[in-house]
């Protein structure tokens, strides 16, 4: 629901990390979003193209890897898909489970001219 | 072309405030709640009466966020408790810029509890960091006992959460059973108290245990 702030905020970082790198044409921005982020991408991407407008990320191309909900056990040590309720570990049965990713949201790379 | 790694969190300049004001709070032995329900779920309810039974022994003030209007601020003020009101103008959640104009018009060394009571969401809310020590959920019965299992993050996140109005359990289909196995299976260390702000049920365990929380 709030994917235009957070358009805004990404918009300022690929800015400035050009700015810093002195390139003036961004082409590609890399994202990583979780699944348990709350973002939809294609609100986000919507978003950032209305915003790029006459940037120097103009012509970026927005992409958005989305990272799986995943869980680890610290009794076995099991890895386990986390996207829905889990109650405990399907391997040994332990409750004692930890969310190990799903909660990203960050920029990994861009690519520029 | 160039590959430039960045590696940068999108929401880090909303962090990096939050992590500004939990120093500031923690200077201040301030202790910091943040309120989180869906509009209508009873978050202004449970101040009132929450202010109402710690009866002045504890410093508290409130941060009120809402989209329009000044009338959750009254209803605290009403209390006797400081309360500060955002309008958020439309915006579905509460952010660093925000609390920290809110935070100019407080007097934090006089404080042991400061709680912000976040605009009615169970999404937004959850993504940005206030700066808070816990989060705290409130869930209405009248919602729905799948509230938890269909917006997970608020109910993984909070610390404490809040079932209200469970005087209306008996007139409608809400499995309470239901609500707390789901909200276990999230986060087993979740403290959870059964409430009602109508008849004063559970209330007095959830003041109890905010109060040495606050303490503690």
């Amino acid at each position: 629901m709030h994917e235009l702030s957070i358009a805004q905020s990404l918009l300022g970082i690929v800015l400035q990390e050009a700015a810093r790198h002195g390139v003036s044409r961004v082409t590609k921005v890399a994202v990583k979003i979780g699944a348990l982020a709350s973002v939809v991408p294609s609100s986000l991407t919507f978003s950032f193209d209305l915003i790029k407008e006459g940037t120097a990320a103009a012509e970026a191309v927005l992409e958005i890897e989305q990272v799986p909900a995943m869980g680890v056990c610290h009794a076995c040590g099991a890895e386990m898909d986390m996207s829905g309720l889990v109650a405990a570990c399907p391997a040994c049965g332990s409750r004692d489970i930890e969310l190990s990713s799903g909660q990203e949201l960050y920029v990994d790379h861009i690519e520029a001219e | 072309m160039s590959e430039i790694e960045v590696g940068r969190n999108i929401l880090e300049a909303n962090q990096s405030m939050a992590d500004r004001f939990r120093r500031r709070f923690a200077e201040q032995g301030v202790k910091v709640l943040n309120l989180i329900s869906s509009p209508g779920a009873g978050k202004t309810s449970i101040l009132e009466q929450t202010l109402k039974r710690l009866d002045g022994r504890l410093g508290c003030a409130v941060i009120e966020g809402d989209i329009q209007t000044d009338e959750d601020a009254q209803r605290v003020a009403a209390c006797g408790v400081p309360a500060v009101q955002i309008q958020t103008q439309g915006a579905c959640h509460l952010d660093g810029p925000m609390i920290s104009e809110a935070l100019e018009a407080l007097d934090l060394a006089s404080l042991d509890l400061l709680i912000i009571e976040n605009v009615g969401n169970l999404v937004c809310p959850v993504d940005f960091d206030l700066g808070e020590d816990m989060k705290v959920a409130v869930l209405s019965v009248t919602e729905g006992d799948d509230k938890p299992s269909k917006y997970p993050a608020l109910f993984r996140a909070a610390g404490v959460l809040l079932v209200n109005k469970i005087d209306l359990l008996p007139y409608i289909d809400c499995d309470l059973d239901r609500i707390h196995d789901t909200c276990r299976t999230f986060n087993p260390k979740q403290k959870v108290f059964d409430i009602s702000c109508r008849t004063g049920e559970g209330l007095k365990d959830w003041v109890a245990w905010l109060e040495s929380w606050v303490r503690g």
